[in-house]
């Protein structure tokens, strides 16, 4: 009797610790992978989140959640999904998302992804086309609070290029707005298509 | 072109005794044209160049930052801002040359015409924005001592006898002045792999690499701190 | 017998005055060049060599000068007495460098008679680079002094070749720009202890004497003599 009092009594006190840690888990199992997938390997339109920067998505949380990012998928899902979501709430979540292993979508047009790597890599000094890879690493992996864009799904890839030249300009590192509006509609899908192949 | 009635009748030629005849009333229309259009030709051209370079200003800043203050992405992209323009130039070349190793300003610098070139430099060396820092502050005092009295009892140099007590060089000799803490780290730390490639060319790289090759790593860290701080 | 003083008497020894040819100092010399190795004994050929490439890092390649943020200058060709004269001077701050403070107080005087026997051997060519209009101009005030200014010739004591001889220093194939420096800003960087006069104070009245473009034009020329 003594020893089930003890254990009893263990158990409630450790029950916070355990709400702490199921409680983010849940948090992401209940709300986010209805849009972004089981393994938060995405669903168009929602990008995959596995294996991104944690530093990238606690600032994307903070953005929707104050509404500065402001395109039409951020105004229809991810203002409502974020209203709650705090800065404690963010940082765990993104260290979740950050732990899962990424899966690359694959769904890119397979001849444009020569030229994606191409200007990923070395970039177009003619047409003042920066190498991507300078930022965000020869892998697409991304660093610190620069987004890992390897294996992201090619329709997301290339409507956000797309909508830092229709004028959607918050919540985006510096020189990207600068980027995207040198860059064509044929190398837009170019680079869309290769990243959604890297691994 | 014909200086028919017309033309005469537009542009209203004076009434000059030497050219009597249609034959020196051509030449001088002729000439006139020629003079007017290559006006209008290198006029385009100004206007071309300054739009080239521009956009080449602003290509350079995508990764070098907004005002050439540089940025740490997934490599350290260095501060361009208040470089001397003669090494900006001179790095520039090197790249070119592959006396200096990175393919990405290798294909960056190779496109850039002379003009372009020096202009470039000059652009950069104007901007003057505060540094990013962010380099840990405990390594500034030591950073600093060596910075401006070199450690003689280890061979290392002053840096203040190339690079000026305030670390904004001279010449062919970089500023360093707000150059970004991880840049300098990692080129004190690799110098031989990147400079001076070409054994044939030796260059200003040459003058460096005992000095990078003495220091070591928390003497590199320690004079990359202090200099990431200075205006 | 080799000469080798107590660490205190060596500290002593360092801070008598520059130039002063006493009897027992001498002795040492002779002693010295009698036997090279002895006065090298407590410095190594590697530490010799590190300690002069760590020289040549300023100085530039074989000592021959370089522009850095300051103009930095030739050690090559110097004698070796007019070298030693200056690291003392620096280390007793008659003349003021910090980085020249610094890098000569921790210089032992075997390695100073290593260092100093070194870069008088040296003989690069000068780095030039000078403007090249007023170097006649230059020759004449090397060769003739400038009568009317009371100034002697400088080949008087620094040699015809300016190749200097004891304490007076070498010139030729000097830095443009340092010798220019040097002569506009004597007083601010020299004999800066007054009860402590030094050779320094021979050259202040020349220094004094001669007008800016007098002084280029000397610089000039000397900066081309090889």
């Amino acid at each position: 009797m003594r020893n089930n009092g003890a254990s009893l009594a263990i158990l409630i006190m450790l029950c916070p610790l355990f709400a702490v840690t199921v409680h983010a888990e849940n948090l992401a199992v209940r709300n986010c992978t209805w849009c972004h997938g089981g393994s938060a390997s995405g669903y168009p339109p929602a990008p995959a989140l596995a294996g991104q920067r944690p530093q990238y998505v606690e600032k994307q949380l903070a953005y929707f959640h104050a509404r500065t990012r402001d395109n039409p998928f951020a105004r229809q899902y991810m203002w409502g999904a974020a209203r709650n979501i705090d800065a404690e709430s963010a940082r765990n979540l993104a260290l979740y998302f950050a732990s899962l292993p990424p899966r690359a979508a694959s769904d890119g047009v397979p001849n444009l992804v020569g030229i994606g790597r191409t200007i990923y890599q070395e970039g177009m000094p003619e047409a003042n086309i920066v190498a991507c890879l300078v930022c965000h690493g020869p892998n697409a992996e991304g660093v610190r609070d620069i987004p890992r864009l390897g294996g992201l799904d090619y329709s997301y890839l290339k409507r956000r290029l797309e909508q830092w030249n229709q004028g959607y300009h918050a919540a985006v590192g510096p020189p990207m707005i600068s980027i995207a509006s040198k860059l064509s509609d044929d190398q837009i899908e170019a680079l869309a298509s290769y990243l959604s192949f890297v691994k | 072109m014909r200086a028919d009635k017309t033309t005469q009748a537009r542009f209203a030629w004076p009434a000059n005794p030497k050219l009597k005849d249609a034959g020196s009333r051509l030449a001088l229309a002729a000439g006139v044209l020629a003079v007017v259009c290559v006006g209008a030709v290198s006029a385009q051209h100004q206007i071309s160049l300054s739009g080239d370079l521009q956009g080449k200003i602003s290509y350079c800043k995508d990764c070098h930052g907004v005002s050439a203050q540089g940025y740490n992405g997934y490599y350290p992209i260095p501060r361009l801002a208040g470089q001397q323009p003669e090494y900006l130039q001179n790095q520039l070349r090197a790249f070119i040359e592959h006396r200096r190793t990175n393919n990405i300003m290798f294909n960056v610098a190779h496109s850039l015409s002379p003009a372009v070139l020096s202009a470039l430099a000059a652009h950069f060396a104007s901007l003057h924005p505060p540094p990013i820092g962010g380099a840990p502050h405990q390594l500034v005092a030591t950073g600093r001592r060596i910075f401006e009295d070199g450690m003689p009892e280890v061979n290392i140099a002053a840096c203040a006898a190339c690079h000026g007590p305030d670390a904004t060089g001279s010449g062919q000799i970089p500023r360093l002045a707000g150059q970004l803490y991880p840049y300098m780290i990692k080129t004190l730390g690799n110098w031989d792999k990147e400079r001076g490639r070409n054994p044939t060319v030796p260059d200003a790289a040459t003058i460096m690499s005992p000095v990078a090759h003495s220091l070591n790593k928390s003497q590199i860290e320690a004079v990359a701190a202090f200099v990431s701080t200075l205006r | 017998m080799s000469f080798r003083p107590p660490q205190r008497q060596r500290r002593r020894a360092f801070r008598s005055p520059p130039g002063a040819t006493l009897i027992l100092p001498a002795a040492v010399l002779a002693l010295s060049f009698a036997s090279p190795a002895a006065a090298q004994d407590n410095v190594s050929k590697a530490e010799v060599e590190a300690k002069l490439h760590y020289c040549e890092v300023c100085h530039g390649v074989s000592a021959q000068g370089f522009h850095g943020y300051y103009p930095i200058p030739r050690l090559a060709g110097q004698p070796t007495e007019y070298l030693k004269n200056q690291l003392q001077a620096f280390v007793e701050r008659r003349r003021t460098s910090n980085i020249m403070f610094n890098v000569g107080h921790v210089l032992s005087p075997a390695m100073i008679n290593a260092l100093t026997t070194d870069f008088n051997q040296l003989n690069p060519k000068p780095v030039g680079g000078a403007p090249k209009e007023n170097i006649d101009e230059g020759k004449n005030i090397f060769e003739n002094g400038v009568a009317q200014a009371n100034v002697p010739p400088c080949a008087s004591c620094h040699g015809p070749q300016g190749k200097g001889n004891g304490p007076f220093p070498r010139l030729a194939g000097q830095l443009y720009d340092y010798i220019s420096n040097k002569l506009t800003n004597w007083d601010k960087e020299r004999g800066q202890n007054p009860s402590q006069p030094d050779t320094s104070a021979v050259m202040q009245p020349i220094a004094h004497s001669l007008t800016q473009p007098q002084i280029k034009a000397v610089a000039a020329y000397l900066s081309y003599l090889e």
